[in-house]
């Protein structure tokens, strides 16, 4: 009995190790990759980088924006962020502070210099565009597994390397999208390209993600993001730079009052 | 000065991280839609110089902002202020602040009840949203259950007035050289405030009570060669308030009220409530629409200059496009008791990465010349504008 058992616990084992998705129905692969994926992001602790934003028109004409993003773990919910606003020089000093939650919707403050004021935003706008750009407020905000419902869908070979197709639904009725298609790595979990679906369930835009380094011997971080849109010809890059983590971030540095003192 | 040589030894004692300056300077043209009751011009031409510097240092923070407003109409409009110029001391369970500087309170849009800290810059804009610095020691301790601030004021700032020269005028005018107090210690007299502020869940709460010189005078008529002329005299006086933001889904539900004790007569209540309801990104054009709904009330039935006290609504709509320029649009009316409309128009929009072009109006309509004693709004019911103000910042 001993003997069979541990046979068959040898032959399970085996086939974890070449498909530990075998016999799941492709809504239950589609989650287990979500959360294998997830699993990959946790554990950050804290982390700061720098971004700029590069908008660009049909016309082929640009304008930029730059910003700080200051990050920091909450257990068993989302994250807590910070961004500070740099550029253009009328909005510098602003800056947003978001408690991301997985399901419930987010909590945040704005704050306005010239005023001196921090202002509880609502945070119900998903699809709106997040500082004139090709990003929405849901394309920005904490990527949580549970916003979606997960389906996979196939397996591709893109640049020789081996990867899953997923289908995502946001969860929130008030997202721009009818379902999202991620190409995510087999081996390193992190997103390479998503295809959105607007609410007429045509193709909007399609963001791919490059030039990835890995921190921490963990993280892996795309420094170039790209966001084109496919219906008015606009596209959108966003490229990080000085990304470092764990910082010694505190919980005091994510609070109202701090949005307050930050420069 | 005395300040000046604290904030000179605190810098010494602060190793600097980062500095930078940063503000802007503004051309700003106003045009009266009517001619005024006293001879006042119609076109009011300024330019406004706003620098701010900074430094951090490790756990702390050195800031100085100074204003300037040169204006062609209104001499007194004319002025320059130290808005900041104040230290900053943080750690994870408190906050010290000492200097010259500017605090917030509150949650409304169409009125600031609660906000007391600062005097208002009343030559800036009728809207009350300028403040003068103000000298303080600010103490905020920071706990699970909400934050504490604690403020001792020591020394007072007189509100700004229109001069002889300018628009949004009294027939007579306010003489700041005739000022007084009546605490014996005039603008020495010592304020004191305290405020405790949490947020619970969708609710941001704030409970505050202010003790010293009221921010807004009483004017006393003072006979003067060639006509008499107002004194302002500015009482001492405990106000106690509240204010209550539940932020729900795409609604903002706001309340702000104050009791104060008032000058020689009663106590008296005051309130603003009411709520903002935004759609998003209508019909998948990126766009927003707000909604404001306010209502103004006062239990007085005249209120510190000696006006008429009227309750008003306030409704109005803020549209913000969300693209690259950032095209914001805010128009709202307050209509009080006696259908006096004041409207308020602003839009702006930003060009190229440094440029930003603001567009301003503030209507004064359905006033008509019976209403001397009974409207609010009598005396600067000629005074409506148009305004633009382009300023460059960097």
């Amino acid at each position: 009995m001993k003997y069979y058992l541990s046979a068959l616990l040898l032959i399970t084992a085996q086939m974890t190790s070449a498909d530990p998705y075998a016999g799941m129905s492709p809504e239950e692969k589609g989650l287990a990759i979500a959360n294998a994926a997830d699993e990959r992001t946790n554990g950050f602790i804290d982390s700061s980088a720098n971004m700029r934003m590069i908008l660009t028109n049909k016309y082929g004409q640009s304008s930029e924006r730059e910003l700080r993003v200051r990050a920091m773990e909450v257990a068993n919910d989302g994250d807590k962020s910070m961004t500070i606003f740099d550029t253009p020089a009328d909005v510098k000093g602003t800056a947003l502070l978001t408690y991301s939650h997985k399901v419930k919707d987010d909590d945040q403050w704005l704050y306005l210099p010239a005023v001196k004021r921090v202002k509880r935003m609502s945070s119900s706008n998903k699809s709106g565009p997040f500082m004139g750009s090709e990003f929405s407020f849901e394309d920005m905000g904490s990527q949580e597994v549970e916003k979606y419902t997960w389906k996979y869908l196939r397996d591709e070979t893109i640049a020789d390397k081996e990867a899953y197709v997923l289908e995502r639904v946001p969860v929130n009725k008030r997202s721009g999208y009818t379902r999202q298609i991620l190409w995510t790595y087999k081996n390193e979990l992190y997103p390479i390209k998503i295809d959105f679906y607007d609410r007429k369930k045509s193709l909007l835009k399609t963001l791919t993600f490059n030039d990835y380094k890995q921190y921490k011997n963990k993280f892996w971080r795309a420094h170039d993001m790209n966001m084109v849109n496919h219906q008015t010809g606009k596209k959108t890059q966003l490229l990080w730079s000085d990304i470092s983590y764990e910082n010694d971030f505190k919980d005091s540095d994510f609070t109202k009052n701090s949005l307050k003192r930050l420069r | 000065m005395r300040y000046g040589v604290l904030l000179a030894l605190l810098l010494a004692l602060t190793p600097a991280a980062s500095a930078e300056i940063r503000g802007y300077f503004a051309l700003e043209s106003r045009s009266y839609l009517e001619n005024a009751d006293y001879g006042q011009d119609n076109q009011q031409n300024s330019f406004v110089f706003e620098p701010e510097y900074y430094f951090e240092g490790e756990s702390s923070l050195f800031t100085a902002q100074l204003f300037v407003r040169e204006d062609s109409m209104d001499d007194e409009r004319s002025h320059a202020d130290i808005r900041e110029l104040s230290w900053l001391y943080y750690s994870d369970d408190w906050e010290l602040r000492l200097g010259i500087s500017k605090v917030f309170w509150g949650v409304a849009e169409s009125q600031h009840l609660v906000d007391i800290i600062n005097q208002t810059d009343a030559v800036e804009n009728v809207d009350g949203e300028d403040k003068l610095g103000q000298p303080m020691i600010n103490l905020t301790l920071i706990r699970d259950w909400g934050n504490v601030d604690l403020f001792v004021l020591p020394y007072f700032r007189e509100r700004t007035f229109t001069g002889v020269d300018g628009r949004f005028r009294a027939p007579f005018i306010v003489d700041d050289t005739l000022t007084s107090y009546a605490s014996s210690d005039e603008e020495r007299h010592i304020d004191t405030a305290i405020r405790w502020s949490s947020t619970l869940g969708d609710w941001d709460i704030g409970i505050g009570h202010f003790s010293g010189t009221s921010r807004e005078p009483r004017f006393l008529l003072t006979p003067q060669n060639p006509q008499p002329v107002l004194a302002p005299h500015y009482t001492t006086i405990d106000q106690t308030s509240l204010d209550v933001q539940a932020t729900i889904d795409s609604w903002l539900w706001k309340l702000e009220l104050i009791s104060n004790s008032g000058f020689d007569v009663d106590r008296y209540t005051a309130a603003v409530f009411g709520f903002e309801y935004s759609f998003y990104d209508i019909a998948e054009s990126g766009i927003d629409i707000g909604w404001i709904l306010e209502y103004q009330f006062d239990d007085r039935k005249e209120d510190y200059a000696g006006l008429p006290q009227l309750d008003t609504v306030v409704i109005g709509s803020r549209i913000a496009w969300n693209d690259e320029q950032s095209t914001e649009l805010l128009i709202g009316a307050g209509i009080n008791e006696i259908d006096n409309i004041f409207w308020n128009i602003e839009a702006s929009r930003r060009i190229g990465d440094s440029w930003k072009l603001a567009l301003e109006a503030r209507i004064i309509s359905g006033i008509d010349d019976s209403q001397l004693l009974e409207s609010p709004l009598f005396s600067v019911r000629n005074d409506s504008f148009v305004q633009l103000n382009l300023a460059y910042y960097f």
